[in-house]
């Protein structure tokens, strides 16, 4: 299931030869009371990855987060870093850092006092201390502001210093909490490359949690999709996202098609939907089924058709408007057949239907 | 929306009321200015020599010191068990942690009479000789509370994640504690101590329980009214205990950013 994003690393100084995996986790479960917070995990992320832990909230995501940070002790399983056991070891003795949802940013504290925090509790000399610590602050571009209490900032400045405040101290492993989650998008997208950019910069492995699918699909190498605490899948955005495993991975990632043929649960992207008018004929080896078009919505860059089609089901595609779109949304309400190359369609696991039934409308999934 | 003439008529009705309250105060002020040592309106002069009589009397003064010794030891005492209390309440979870909470809380609820009964008969039961440390728990009771309020109040408007933030950077218990924790709350420690300095100075009830035969400030003040004879003195030692209780509860005031500690010296 794992699949290796990076066949080559940047190399660390020193060390045994087979280099150890930067973070393992072996069967690790966490309960709260009866409500169950991670059900027993394993994961094994690369060293230098970008590695995302996507899930609704309630998935176990965070609690997960907090378990490799040591805010939390798991109620069994194991957690290594970089080769070593630190299942039982606290926090503050772990190589882990965290960028806060809320920044957790030191109220009584300057932005520099702040970055150079950790450096100075491990008692790293003023002076190293100090050419560290503006390194930091250039490479999240806030040099000027290094003065400036955290009040006197803005969220986006804010969170650039959670990152530096935790970035400075070189960790083995990252941890990210959704740290993008209170800004307003135009700056989330912008962080978001600069977080890839940064990640690149100084080839620490990410753990980064987050909810947003883009945003997971955007920036990492691998991704894991979590559902109540458990993984249901581990792979490359592209993998995910063309060959969902199971229905929750389908419907979590992107608009998802879902349509039961012959017993057959399967997943068609939009984008992968060709709609042929009446004069239309499809190409060679397409599947082609009748429906009628319900809704046409007109997003700028694209414009997406809802279709009902005469089985039953309702069907999203989708159409760049490569050229005008004028003409595509003079169907709305007319009859159309939907086509799609067998190729384009992937087979979900059947774990859920036992005995499969013949396609038919009781089978209809709404989204 | 209230309309004009009612603005002006609550303006008016708080006016009264504030007169009402700082007049008998102000009339204090003036006393002690008084040539005369006969209280009455218009006064007859004004005067400082009620002043140098006050700071002459070695019982005024012996009075004060006394005051100043057991104001500073409950407020002592008070800082180190409030703080830790808040602590505890605040970091840990256990059944009745409630009903402990509320318990720390009523001394200040409670009034000073029982407070003062009960520990008359408490050192009596104990054999213990009526000292200033006597009068020192006696005020602790109540001091304690204040601190704890204005502590614990602080402590769960911090951000709580801030301590797993040091902790994530390497900070031990110690080295989180005296860096995030302690800056936090600091003004809060101070306002707190400001507070049960000030209710401790003017403290009667209690005092006259667990007083020996000692005098404080406001006892010796209560003596005095009682026998009528040295009234000009009062009023002069009356100002000074005001200034003395007003300055610490508006700094307090200040350093808690109002609200809350304004209203704890009013529960009592």
């Amino acid at each position: 299931m794992a699949v290796k994003s990076k066949e080559a690393k940047p190399e660390a100084a020193g060390g045994q030869s087979p280099h150890p995996a930067a973070l393992r986790l072996h069967g690790v479960r966490k309960n709260y009371g009866h409500v169950v917070g991670v059900d027993g995990v394993d994961l094994t992320v690369d060293e230098g990855e970008f590695f995302t832990l996507l899930g609704p909230s309630g998935s176990g995501k965070t609690t997960l987060l907090r378990l490799i940070a040591g805010f939390e002790r798991p109620d069994a399983g194991r957690i290594e870093l970089g080769g070593r056991d630190v299942t039982s070891m606290p926090p503050h003795l772990r190589e882990t850092n965290t960028v806060f949802q809320d920044y957790a940013l030191f109220p009584h504290m300057t932005v520099g006092e702040n970055i150079g925090y950790g450096l100075r509790v491990k008692g790293v000399p003023a002076a190293e201390r100090r050419e560290r610590v503006e390194r930091a602050v250039r490479m999240v571009r806030l040099v000027g502001l290094d003065k400036r209490r955290p009040n006197q900032l803005s969220g986006g400045q804010r969170q650039r210093v959670a990152l530096a405040r935790a970035v400075v101290n070189e960790p083995e492993v990252l941890l990210l909490d959704e740290p993008l989650g209170a800004l307003d998008l135009k700056l989330r997208q912008e962080m978001q490359l600069e977080l890839k950019r940064i990640q690149k910069q100084v080839g620490i492995t990410f753990i980064y949690v987050t909810h947003d699918q883009e945003e997971a699909l955007t920036m990492s190498d691998r991704v894991a999709v979590m559902a109540n605490g458990r993984i249901e899948q581990i792979g490359p955005p592209l993998e995910l996202y063309e060959r969902p495993a199971t229905e929750f991975v389908a419907g979590f990632i992107g608009i998802s098609n879902l349509l039961t043929r012959d017993g057959i649960k399967f997943v068609v992207r939009p984008e992968k939907l060709h709609i042929l008018l009446e004069e239309d004929s499809p190409e060679p080896g397409m599947t082609v089924e009748p429906g009628v078009v319900e809704q046409v919505i007109y997003v700028g860059q694209s414009t997406r058709f809802n279709v009902r089609l005469d089985q039953g089901e309702p069907l999203v595609a989708v159409r760049q408007n490569t050229e005008a779109a004028d003409e595509a949304l003079q169907i709305g309400g007319r009859r159309i057949r939907l086509a799609w190359a067998p190729e384009h369609t992937y087979v979900l696991d059947q774990q859920q239907e036992p005995d499969a039934k013949p396609a038919s409308v009781e089978n209809t999934k709404e989204k | 929306m209230e309309g004009r003439w009612t603005k002006l008529a609550l303006r008016i009705w708080a006016a009264l009321i504030l007169l009402f309250l700082f007049i008998p105060i102000l009339l204090i002020f003036f006393y002690a200015f008084n040539t005369s040592n006969i209280e009455s309106w218009p006064i007859a002069g004004l005067t400082f020599k009620w002043f140098t009589a006050t700071w002459n009397d070695s019982d005024v003064r012996s009075a004060l010191v006394l005051s100043l010794q057991a104001g500073l030891a409950a407020t002592a005492l008070a800082l180190v068990l409030g703080s830790c209390a808040a602590f505890a309440i605040h970091r840990t979870t256990f059944f009745g942690r409630d009903a402990v909470s509320l318990l720390f809380i009523l001394p200040l609820a409670l009034p000073g009479i029982i407070t003062g009964i009960a520990l008359n008969a408490f050192f009596n039961f104990g054999g213990i000789t009526f000292s200033i440390w006597t009068i020192v728990v006696g005020h602790a009771t109540f001091c304690i509370v204040v601190v704890y309020n204005n502590v614990l109040a602080r402590l769960r408007r911090t951000q709580g994640s801030l301590v797993e933030a040091a902790a994530d950077l390497g900070a031990n218990g110690f080295q989180t504690f005296k860096d995030i924790t302690l800056p936090l709350i600091s003004t809060s420690v101070v306002a707190g101590a400001m507070l049960a300095f000030a209710l401790s100075f003017d403290e009667v009830i209690v005092t006259t329980f667990t007083a020996g035969a000692q005098s404080t400030l406001p006892i010796w003040i209560f003596g005095q009214i009682r026998h009528g004879i040295l009234l000009p003195e009062v009023n002069v030692v009356v100002s000074f205990v005001i200034l003395v209780t007003i300055i610490p509860v508006l700094v307090a005031a200040r350093l808690t950013g109002g609200g809350g500690a304004a209203r704890v010296p009013a529960a009592r």
